[in-house]
């Protein structure tokens, strides 16, 4: 923690200097402070897995490969310079990002967007099931491993005042990301939260509260911060989506402050087997919610973004070339973004591992050059103040930190 | 096999749960006859569920007429037909899931609607994608069902030569010309016979999907019917699983079933889903080894199959009894039933299952919806099943009703109760 804020201080700094629109946060240090000593300013994690393998260079486009175009002549996105709105947004002069995820570009130009790219499971399988078992047991490999990652870091940092809802998803069943044995709450909106009939209510949680004790303290506790009324900060709009809506709900509990610290939520979707389009499409129409709703969720945290993380995953990338049916097939790695506060963003991390035939994985998929356990440790460690992660990542050594907290 | 048979369990596993005076009712005929009725569905009456699904038109009707009356939005648009609530394509959605709970509830042929459950997971297409809102009635309703107490091979080709399925995976436009899409081939692998560990490559999965190049659709958005498109198949020589394939033409992918059908990982994936679904979370090693047994030796015969996990030991064992966790399907329908209810399938009751994770036919995955307890045991889906359980023992669901003569509040503490989440 102490580490998080220095870095904080400092880079907030340099970053205030250069750009005008940097959010209000940033100018409020002396706030955060002072909310920490009252427990409210609990670093909190926000995980989106992006279900059915997202194709990363399509979200991250290496328009400075010299063979990005060549392997894709219908689905590349087009080069910076030459297509103006209709190519891709430079970042740094060699990726861009998706035209249609430009809601990210100014957290990136302020500093708090990172992406890592050539990330991904060190495991080669290209099942769907297989790849989010084990990015969400974060045991890539490793079937025996029952519980999720989210779930162990939990068990290992244990808060003497954590509340029901120190863990969320915003999903009507737990993700394996947050199963086993320390307490968690998976919900669909936080107004359907508790038992709906308003005269029966008290005598039926008095006939179950034993039965369901987590459950019933959860709805407690929900009640105790009435959050009926939820309106986000003016000008920001989520989508209208299911993953809209759990990104508003995340945000409405981060401000209702019931104690939450980690949160998680599905965007589905990415399998682009067929007809995934290029600037316009398929794939760019998922790319829209999911930029939109990360910005949407960024904008209406604001000042609370100072020590808030969101970490996007997803299964596995897809095959470098396309298929005969202008989608593309199962692949190995892709990239993941981290946005927040304590993030030191501004620039794409990891090795590029090259798309000549030669770099390829197995000669059709993007190489791996980072294993998201290095991106996780990382934030676990520099922002949630886990001191060993070896707990949460068993046998997984970290050899370079990435250091993007 | 002189076992003594709970009855209760038996209903419970080969049933969506016992309805009031079931129990005395099958100790009356005596457990095997029960069960050999229950495995030739077609020798049972049920008559008075298919009264019940008469309404529903849409399951009468073909894909091609079923294009023709629910337009797609833009094509309604452009022929300036008037936006009828009723000719949306929701429409099929919420008949088809009306008539899965109608015949959950109501059918004498229970063992076939849990089959029909199981399998339509098994090789489960998502209603939501695209020309699969039109075709995935047919679906269920021609490649499912008539197989699901036949033999897995016919069940396996029927699902791979439906338009629902070729659509949803793709294989469709998979072409020997433009190139293959391997979605379908890994898929009808890893999730419909081998398992993910069966022993298959990435080789493997491209020389499957070369093998099924021209398994097309005709017209998908006007008549979705199967159709082998011969300029579009690759007919060189493939190699799967160490056997070389040069029929030639369809008979590549008929092949392709044949090898997969009879393929010893396939007998133990197969046996492993229903002895997991039928008694165990944890299947007990030689029961599925027995099943697989049997898969061998009767040509993939689903009805001995269940024959031989339902009489088995371990399906009456002191561990099997109320070890499964219902899904939320299974927790709707056996609440029904205990109450004597009646329903007509409507939307309020099919959305309490969605809240409680399981939108039926809206799996978006090709695995289907896990069988395991852990996964539908949330603190917001408890929370569900305690306000279905008060909506129902109060009479609040519009379209179905129930029957008791206890305190309303004893239903309550019964269906809200962690047995009830039990089976």
């Amino acid at each position: 923690m102490a580490i998080t804020r220095r870095y904080f201080l400092k880079s907030g700094g340099v970053v205030l200097a250069s750009f005008a629109t940097a959010p209000s946060f940033l100018t409020r240090t002396a706030l955060a402070q002072a909310d920490s000593g009252r427990g409210i300013d609990r670093p909190i994690i926000i995980a989106i897995f992006q279900r059915g393998a997202a194709d990363g260079i399509s979200m991250v486009v290496p328009f400075g490969d010299k063979h990005y175009s060549a392997v894709r002549p219908q689905i590349a996105i087009p080069d910076p310079a030459r297509s103006g709105s209709e190519g891709a947004i430079d970042l740094d002069g060699f990726f861009g990002l998706h035209p249609s995820l430009e809601a990210l570009k100014p957290l990136f130009d302020t500093g708090h967007l990172a992406i890592v790219h050539a990330v991904g499971s060190p495991d080669n399988t290209r099942s769907h099931f297989d790849a989010q078992d084990y990015m969400e047991s974060g045991a890539p490999g490793n079937k025996s491993v029952s519980d999720g990652w989210l779930n162990r870091y939990l068990q290992a940092s244990p808060s003497p005042d954590a509340t029901p809802f120190r863990a969320v998803a915003l999903n009507a069943t737990l993700p394996r990301s947050l199963s086993g044995s320390a307490p968690t709450v998976a919900m669909l909106r936080v107004t359907d939260f508790g038992i709906r009939a308003q005269q029966a209510n008290p005598e039926i949680e008095a006939m179950f509260a034993d039965l369901y004790k987590d459950t019933f303290d959860a709805v407690k506790k929900l009640r105790s911060v009435n959050p009926q009324q939820y309106t986000p900060a003016s000008g920001v709009q989520y989508p209208n989506s299911a993953f809209g809506q759990a990104l508003l709900q995340i945000a409405q509990l981060v401000k209702s402050s019931v104690g939450l610290q980690v949160a998680f939520a599905d965007v589905g979707g990415w399998d682009t087997h067929a007809n995934q389009g290029a600037t316009r499409g398929q794939l760019a129409n998922r790319l829209k919610e999911f930029g939109d709703g990360i910005s949407a969720l960024y904008n209406d945290l604001g000042d609370r973004m100072r020590n808030v993380v969101i970490l996007t995953m997803t299964e596995f990338g897809r095959a470098i070339r396309q298929n005969g049916s202008g989608g593309t097939d199962h692949g190995h790695a892709s990239c993941l973004f981290v946005a927040g506060g304590p993030v030191k963003g501004g620039k794409v991390y990891g090795q590029w591992p090259g798309l000549a035939p030669e770099q390829l994985h197995e000669g059709r998929d993007l190489a791996l050059t980072t294993d998201f356990r290095a991106v996780f440790s990382d934030i676990l460690t520099g922002h949630m103040g886990t001191k060993d992660v070896s707990k949460v990542f068993p046998g997984f050594r970290q050899t370079a930190p990435l250091k993007i907290i | 096999m002189p076992v003594m048979q709970d009855t209760n369990h038996v209903l419970n596993r080969i049933a969506f749960g016992p309805r009031p005076g079931d129990l005395v009712r099958i100790q009356d005929v005596g457990f095997e006859k029960y069960l050999d009725q229950q495995l030739h569905p077609d020798r049972i009456d049920d008559s008075a569920t298919e009264t019940r699904l008469a309404n529903l038109n849409s399951l009468q009707m073909s894909t091609a007429d079923l294009f023709d009356r629910y337009r797609p939005p833009r094509q309604a648009r452009q022929l300036q037909m008037r936006p009828m609530f009723q000719n949306v394509p929701q429409q099929i959605l919420q008949e088809l899931q009306a008539q899965k709970v109608i015949r959950a509830v109501h059918s004498e042929r229970q063992l076939q609607e849990v089959m029909t459950d199981l399998w339509f997971n098994h090789f489960n297409v998502f209603w939501g994608k695209n020309a699969d809102r039109w075709l995935t009635t047919n679906y269920e309703v021609t490649a499912i069902r008539p197989h699901v107490l036949g033999k897995f091979k016919d069940l396996l080709m029927a699902t791979a030569k439906n338009p629902a399925m070729l659509f949803y995976l793709d294989n469709h436009l998979s072409s020997s010309i433009k190139g293959i899409n391997e979605n379908y081939a890994r898929e009808l692998m890893e999730l419909h016979t081998l398992g993910v560990d069966g022993g298959y490559t990435q080789k493997d999965v491209q020389e499957v999907a070369r093998a099924f190049t021209g398994w097309s659709i005709n017209r998908p958005q006007v008549s979705g019917e199967f159709m082998f498109r011969p300029r579009m198949h690759d007919n060189g020589e493939k190699f799967i699983l160490g056997h070389k394939v040069n029929a030639g033409g369809i008979r590549d992918g008929e092949a392709v079933i044949d090898i997969l059908a009879n393929h010893p990982s396939t007998s133990r994936f197969i046996s492993t889903k229903l002895v997991v679904r039928f008694v165990s979370d944890d299947p007990p090693a030689n029961l599925v080894k027995h099943v697989a047994d049997v898969y061998r030796k009767t040509d993939g015969d689903i009805r001995e199959m269940m024959r031989a996990i339902v009489t088995s030991r371990e399906f009456q064992s002191s561990d099997a009894i109320g070890a499964k966790t219902k899904t939320p399907f299974e927790y709707v329908v056996s609440s029904i039933r205990t109450l004597d209810g009646t329903t007509n399938g409507s939307r309020p009751i099919v959305q309490s299952i969605a809240r409680m994770g399981q939108p039926l036919y809206q799996c978006q995955p090709p695995a289907g919806y896990p069988d395991h307890g852990d996964h539908w045991m949330s603190n917001g889906a408890i929370l569900e099943r305690l306000n279905f359980a008060v909506a129902l023992a109060g009479k609040n669901i519009p379209g179905t009703s129930v029957n008791f003569d206890e305190p309303v509040k004893s239903v309550i503490a019964r269906l809200g109760s962690p047995d009830f989440q039990k089976r």
